[in-house]
């Protein structure tokens, strides 16, 4: 609460601090990203009937950059989330309209088990598999893909992602015992690591800090800015300070539609849409 | 003012002790509800434990004469229930074979369509089936098994009529179990490019397996004192018997056997001794892997 009430005497400073730069909302609030990781065209997503939670978001992602989605509750920012690695389609009677296209490729018509082993998710509450060790739950991809590996490859790709992670001081004497011992925050990093061990393309992460405390929120905000240079991170979160420390790019949806998308730090000084400006002064969501 | 004081303390005087009396009756009604279970018990041991001994477990059951002579002697009888045992053994064996998979992957179906049509259709059946009575599914044993397929009775039957019984526990404690196991588990597993049915088998499964175990346990429990369907299935034996096509004792058959025969009727006590602590050791293991298997998320 109070950092959003913080956020908002910044954003004013700023506007005052600028006020020729105010009256830009001629422009299209939508900024185009030159040669993108993942194209999103005209994406519309139902959960069934002619009902659509997003409609009409076209957008493309940077690369190796961290994309945060924005928007009050109910906006669909999580199933543009969920439509890009297409875990959406776990619930029934869902359709859609557009297309993703990650490179080249429609990602609707790829296989989704094998798109998803190129996009990762992280969700809002920490979730390592309960029966696995922590040595496990890293490897878990692997393991549960059935894909075989040496003893050695395996300690390395522990280690790397966990270090990657800055668990593996913490846990590296416990490697085996159950992930779910764990305190809250380091689940969500080892959950990051199993995410990440799998190497893909882009990781996806849902609210990753909304179960956290502020501490363990801090620490993953800044691994997330680390991760950045190897991957590409796009986030949905509703804490709006979060967005402004470690975004580079911001989309603000709103009633399913994509409002506006642009360079964190433009959005938040001189927003191009009514709606965003308000939202961001906190006047509703 | 001293007056209503005095009133009221009385008054209240009445209502403790009526919360004590109430406090005593529920112990007591507590009490009385476990009694049974030790009059049984006391009772089964002290006219059963003559006739256990290490023959009880690898011998036959004696036949009418033997335990006749023996009688007259004042001797104990000789003998034991080892076709019983080993007949029990098999039938329950290939009973939760069957039973078991099916049961697993039924309740894992409505599990995951908790609001389809068709599961609560199955939901609906399988709640039906477990009030079915056991002499029924022992007929059905004798119609599908018996006359078909071994062309006579056999423990086949037996198992096929037991693993029906088995199933709605099954079902309904893996449905149940399932259900509690958060949906983000299976989000995960899905979101690293895992295929559903490995999901399901190696992430969703082993989460419950604590409450499918105990489930499957007190299907096992229920149908190892089963009487009634094997009467028409199994028939009994007076051999030790392994072949599955051929009839087969079991323990409770033996019972039912020794009450028949006047001569026997020492032997009823001890058969049932071990049935009952078998169940009881069989209900002990199940909460002890309750407890033990629990999955914390």
């Amino acid at each position: 609460m109070e950092s959003t009430v913080l956020e908002k005497k910044e954003v004013e400073a700023e506007v005052k601090a600028q006020p020729y730069k105010v009256n830009n909302m001629m422009q299209n609030p939508i900024e185009k990203i030159e040669s993108p990781i993942l194209n999103i065209d005209k994406l519309s997503v139902s959960y069934g009937g002619d009902k659509y939670s997003i409609n009409d978001v076209s957008a493309g992602i940077a690369k190796n950059k961290i994309t945060a989605i924005m928007g009050p509750s109910g906006c669909g920012k999580s199933t543009l989330l969920r439509a890009i690695n297409r875990m959406h389609e776990l619930y029934p009677d869902t359709h859609n309209k557009g297309s993703v296209y990650l490179g080249e490729e429609d990602i609707y018509k790829m296989n989704p088990i094998l798109l998803r082993r190129k996009i990762g998710m992280v969700f809002q509450r920490p979730n390592p598999f309960p029966t696995m060790s922590i040595y496990d739950n890293v490897i878990a991809g692997y393991l549960l893909n059935g894909i075989k590996l040496k003893r050695k490859e395996k300690d390395e790709i522990v280690e790397k992602s966990l270090r990657e992670v800055g668990l593996w001081s913490e846990v590296k004497d416990s490697l085996h015992n159950k992930g779910t011992f764990l305190s809250g925050g380091q689940q969500q990093r080892l959950c990051i690591a199993r995410a990440l061990a799998y190497t893909p393309e882009i990781i996806l992460l849902d609210e990753p800090t909304s179960a956290l405390d502020p501490i363990a929120t801090a620490k993953i905000e800044d691994l997330l800015v680390k991760l950045k240079k190897d991957f590409t991170i796009v986030l949905v979160t509703h804490n709006m300070s979060q967005a402004a420390r470690i975004s580079d790019y911001s989309m603000f949806m709103y009633l399913g539609e994509l409002v506006e998308y642009g360079k964190t730090k433009q959005m938040f000084t001189m927003p191009k849409d009514k709606r965003t400006e308000e939202y961001l002064t906190g006047k509703f969501g | 003012m001293n007056t209503s004081a005095q009133i009221s303390n009385a008054k209240l005087n009445r209502r403790l002790l009526k919360d004590k009396l109430f406090t005593y009756a529920i112990i007591f009604l507590a009490f009385l509800s476990s009694v049974p279970l030790f009059l049984i018990l006391f009772e089964l041991i002290k006219k059963g434990y003559k006739q256990i001994n290490i023959s009880f477990f690898y011998k036959v059951a004696p036949d009418t004469m033997e335990a006749m002579v023996a009688v007259k002697n004042n001797e104990i009888i000789p003998g034991g229930i080892a076709n019983g045992i080993v007949g029990t053994l098999i039938i329950v064996g290939m009973a939760s074979l069957i039973a078991i998979p099916v049961g697993i992957i039924c309740g894992m179906y409505l599990a995951e369509n908790s609001k389809g049509k068709f599961a609560g259709v199955v939901r609906f059946i399988v709640d039906m089936l477990q009030g079915v009575p056991s002499i029924v599914l022992g007929v059905i044993g004798y119609i599908w098994v018996v006359k078909p397929i071994t062309a006579g009775f056999s423990s086949l039957a037996g198992s096929v009529a037991l693993s029906i019984m088995m199933l709605p526990s099954i079902v309904r404690s893996t449905e149940e179990t399932l259900k509690m196991i958060p949906g983000t588990l299976k989000e995960a597993a899905l979101s690293l490019g895992v295929p559903y049915h490995k999901t399901m088998l190696r992430v969703v499964l082993p989460s419950g397996i604590s409450g499918i175990l105990t489930g499957v346990i007190l299907g096992i429990s229920r149908i190892a004192g089963e009487t009634a369907p094997l009467m028409l299935t199994a028939l009994g034996s007076a051999a030790i018997s392994t072949d599955i096509t051929e009839p087969s004792s079991a323990i409770p058959l033996l019972v039912w056997e020794f009450y028949n025969d006047p001569n026997l009727v020492d032997m009823i006590w001890s058969a049932s001794l071990f049935l009952l602590i078998l169940i009881l050791c069989l209900n002990l293991t199940a909460k002890a892997i309750a407890k033990r298997w629990k999955v914390q998320y």
